[in-house]
């Protein structure tokens, strides 16, 4: 009889905790659809790893974890996917816009002083990559650095990129009056040629590696995957890619993830500082993009609507939508779609740079 | 896990803040420049 009970027994509060944080990201994903590609199997992962006796953690979860979380596999795999499904044309057709994206990563740097004062380098490194508000990036650098907040960071990286449309417009309508906001930015159609389309990712992969080599394998398989994408010659390599292999490794990033999600690891009191610091750094992001785009328009005679500086962050393609949204509730004739997209995919290429630049750093 | 509040740290990464912010913008600065440099060669007629 005892073994009806023996391991009910071993449960500890902070087990109870973890199962029902567990099952609090899976209601965020399925009630309130935020990110639920990765909540969801976080969720139901925090569950399994929070079991006394798990078999979960030593094994399936464990061997995930090693096969492609600690040797940074997962996350790049998913950047193939990223890469082909993003569509530089907004960008290429204006590539000015890719300052904003730069100006948009402040908040990472501005986050590493914040968290230097309270943890060591690498913690404080991996913590401020919550600011590229970037999933795989956050992962794959917290993971290269070998810090051991990665499971707070994660859910950090992935709940605040979900609450961008909460975050950014206080932030956007605090640092900008009204008329900036109605600022028009007609948009030129203009043709990128196919030959340009193919250039892009093998230039910006050797450009941004060349500088920053600790950058190299980011930059290069989400450009790989533009790149399959551009070529017109793998359809079905990009279609896989986007779908079939961008689906599979969120499952498995999802749920072995969550191999850092146990009580010991997870209910510490600094949990909680990383997830306000992980706020801090979206907060000055979007505030580094918009008061670029201000500062930019004191030495510029064609005006630039600030808020599209607030799409740099790489929260994609979210970002550039609430800043199109936002442009249109100031003036129904202000659209501001065509900018404030290729200013967010610009911020994808910033972010994985500022990652690679986090990792020559404290790497 | 001991967790120290050390405020002067804050000061002593602001260089690495500038360094950052600085080789982002030449990284995007000269991605920049080649993708003019494309757009000009391979721009359609």
């Amino acid at each position: 009889m005892e073994i009806l009970y023996e391991n009910l027994l071993k449960f500890q509060w902070q087990d109870i905790v973890m199962i029902l944080l567990g099952c609090l990201l899976i209601f965020l994903a399925i009630k309130k659809e935020m990110e639920p590609s990765l909540l969801l199997p976080m969720g139901l992962g925090t569950i399994l790893v929070n079991i006394p006796g798990s078999t979960a953690l030593l094994g399936p979860i464990n061997e995930l974890y090693n096969a492609g979380i600690a040797n940074e596999l997962f996350p790049l795999l998913l950047f193939i996917g990223i890469g082909a499904m993003i569509d530089f044309g907004p960008l290429l057709t204006n590539p000015k816009l890719m300052l904003f994206g730069a100006a948009a990563q402040f908040g990472i740097f501005f986050t590493l002083c914040m968290a230097s004062m309270f943890f060591g380098d690498i913690d404080a490194a991996s913590i401020a990559i919550i600011g590229a508000a970037d999933g795989p990036t956050s992962i794959a650098v917290a993971n290269t650095l070998g810090s051991s907040k990665v499971g707070a960071i994660t859910v950090a990286a992935y709940s605040y990129m979900a609450l961008v449309p909460i975050i950014q417009p206080p932030v956007i309508k605090a640092l900008t009056t009204k008329k900036e906001r109605m600022i028009r930015m007609p948009y030129e159609q203009r043709s990128v040629s196919k030959t340009t389309r193919i250039m892009f990712p093998i230039i910006i992969t050797v450009v941004a590696s060349a500088i920053v080599p600790d950058a190299t394998a980011l930059i290069g398989f989400l450009m790989f995957g533009n790149l399959i994408r551009e070529c017109g010659v793998l359809d079905s390599l990009s279609d896989t890619a986007q779908n079939v292999l961008a689906n599979l490794i969120t499952i498995f990033l999802g749920i072995s993830v969550a191999r850092n999600m146990t009580a010991a690891q997870f209910l510490q009191p600094d949990t909680l500082l990383i997830m306000g610091l992980g706020l801090v750094a979206f907060i000055v992001d979007t505030a580094g993009g918009v008061l670029f785009a201000k500062l930019l328009n004191v030495f510029s005679k064609k005006k630039i609507n600030p808020m599209i500086g607030a799409a740099g962050i790489s929260a994609f393609p979210m970002s550039g939508r609430i800043v199109h949204k936002m442009g249109l509730a100031e003036d129904p004739q202000n659209h501001l779609l065509m900018h404030s997209i290729g200013v967010n995919v610009s911020g994808q290429i910033a972010s994985v740079i500022a990652g690679g630049i986090i990792l020559s750093m404290f790497g | 896990m001991n967790m120290e509040f050390i405020p002067a740290r804050f000061v002593e990464q602001l260089s690495k803040m500038g360094i950052g912010m600085l080789v982002i913008f030449v990284v995007i600065g000269v991605i920049i420049l080649t993708t003019l440099l494309i757009n000009w060669l391979f721009s359609k007629k």
